[in-house]
């Protein structure tokens, strides 16, 4: 007997909604597992007094943006424009943003 | 059961339908599932990124102070670090030596830092596994660092980061004091900036103030503006964030206008005919909306699967070219898969919600003509 097309549809997406359940369910455990590798990256964080994530190492204020200032994008000479493509891609720290601060 | 029957005749329909136009379909079905893919992968991808900062930098200082000169980070001296310490509520202020290295000869930046765990041995250093892969250097491996007097200090490798750490330390060589001011010519007494620890956690912006107000030429930055800082890093006003986003937003927008302004000849024929045979409205629109929640669930549940198989199996690898940017070095890391459902439920009524109902409003104006004249047409 073969199946209907209406069944078939639900059958995909009952199949599609099982495997969103078993990504939730990886996730679930992914962050619990994850828990003594966090704790030790923070641990080196704070033995080692890190600021930042590596995550971009193109620009000295991108690698640390938190450490950056307002001139930072702009110090290679008065007229240099921001022209490091991880610089598109982040916004400026808040505390930039806010004014009076630094 | 009559209810249920009846919704399965529909989904029949609905499916023949949609086949009768399949190439049609199916490159809408493609396309929405690409936008689902790449919408969901941003947001999967910065959620990550913002909540494993926030863990992992609240080992950060609590208070780092930078010294500026001409819109410049300069050298702390000793002086100041002593005059922070004199500030009542402040505890164990340091100076901290780091600092950037070019390699020419691979064309990367790397961060040397001097840490308490490198004195005693100097000559020696501690590299992350970004600078090892730039490198190809392992354990006991000698590596030549070009000093700023032009000539070469060489370093044996004592030790590797742990690969687990690469988020962190990817580009960090841990050096002893003494060698970090020979490479830089950093000279006694002077550092890169101080950290600080604040004894009454509620006073932190108080002590800044009052660090901002002893020495007008220091920036203090507090371990709140740090995460802040990755909170807002990847917010969905920055930069190519928004251009991905409205992009989306265009595309979703075109689907949307294209199926509100234009019902096909055959589309409007077929619900002519359904009418004559006697479907009410309601059962035309019951159809539509299926057609519609087919598309729109098939390619939300497919887009979404993917987007989270991109970024938490294969390191959002899509996202890489753009990531790196300029740089030689990038960290090879996995992320931990922090899932916000209040952002899967947003991406779900953003995509399936609009789609369905600009689904249904075409085919109730067309349901509610007369069906002698759609069928004329």
């Amino acid at each position: 007997m073969s199946l209907r097309k209406s069944d078939t549809y639900f059958l995909i997406t009952a199949l599609g909604m099982l495997a969103a359940l078993v990504l939730s369910v990886h996730a679930h455990r992914a962050v619990e597992a994850a828990g003594p590798a966090l704790a030790r990256q923070t641990d080196l964080v704070e033995s080692m007094g890190l600021s930042d994530l590596c995550l971009f190492t193109d620009a000295r204020y991108t690698r640390n943006p938190s450490l950056a200032d307002r001139n930072s994008a702009f110090q290679d000479s008065p007229l240099a424009m921001e022209h490091f493509p991880s610089g598109s891609l982040i916004l400026p720290p808040g505390h930039l943003r806010r004014h009076g601060l630094d | 059961m009559v209810w249920i029957e009846k919704q399965r005749h529909i989904v029949d329909f609905a499916l023949s339908s949609l086949l009768r136009r399949w190439r049609k379909n199916t490159a809408l079905l493609v396309l929405y599932t690409l936008i689902v893919f790449i919408l969901g992968s941003v947001v999967f991808f910065t959620e990550a990124i913002r909540r494993e900062a926030s863990h992992v930098l609240a080992g950060s200082p609590e208070v780092i102070v930078q010294r500026l000169m001409a819109g410049r980070q300069e050298l702390v001296s000793l002086d100041h670090l002593e005059k922070i310490r004199g500030i009542r509520g402040t505890s164990d202020a340091r100076g901290r030596l780091w600092g950037y290295y070019f390699e020419p000869a691979v064309g990367a930046n790397y961060t040397l830092l001097s840490t308490a765990d490198a004195v005693g041995h100097p000559g020696t250093v501690v590299i992350g596994r970004g600078v090892a892969r730039t490198l190809m250097a392992q354990r006991g491996d000698m590596i030549p660092l070009r000093a700023h007097d032009g000539t070469y200090m060489t370093f044996e490798v004592r030790d590797l980061l742990p690969s687990d750490s690469e988020l962190v330390s990817s580009d960090l060589i841990e050096i002893s004091e003494e060698d970090l001011r020979a490479l830089f010519g950093i000279p006694a007494g002077f550092y890169t900036d101080l950290t600080l620890r604040v004894r009454n956690p509620r006073e932190t912006t108080v002590v800044a103030d009052k660090i901002r107000r002893l020495l007008p030429d220091t920036r203090p930055i507090l371990r709140e503006e740090i995460i802040r800082t990755y909170d807002a890093l990847f917010y969905w006003r920055s930069g190519l964030i928004l251009v991905i986003f409205l992009g989306a937003i265009l595309a979703f927008a075109i689907f949307a206008w294209d199926k509100a302004t234009s019902l096909s000849m055959e589309e409007k024929r077929e619900i002519g005919i359904l009418k004559a045979v006697g479907w009410e409205t309601s059962e035309v629109i019951l159809l539509k909306t299926w057609e519609g929640i087919i598309i729109s669930l098939t390619a939300f549940l497919a887009g979404i699967a993917a987007a989270y198989v991109h970024v938490f199996f294969a390191s959002a690898s899509v996202f890489s070219p753009v990531l790196k940017g300029w740089s030689v070095l990038y960290p090879d890391f996995s992320l931990v898969p922090f899932v916000d459902p209040y952002q899967v439920a947003a991406l779900f009524f953003l995509s399936v919600v609009p789609y369905t109902v600009a689904t249904i409003i075409p085919c109730w104006s067309a349901a509610t003509i007369d069906p002698d004249s759609v069928m004329r047409l």
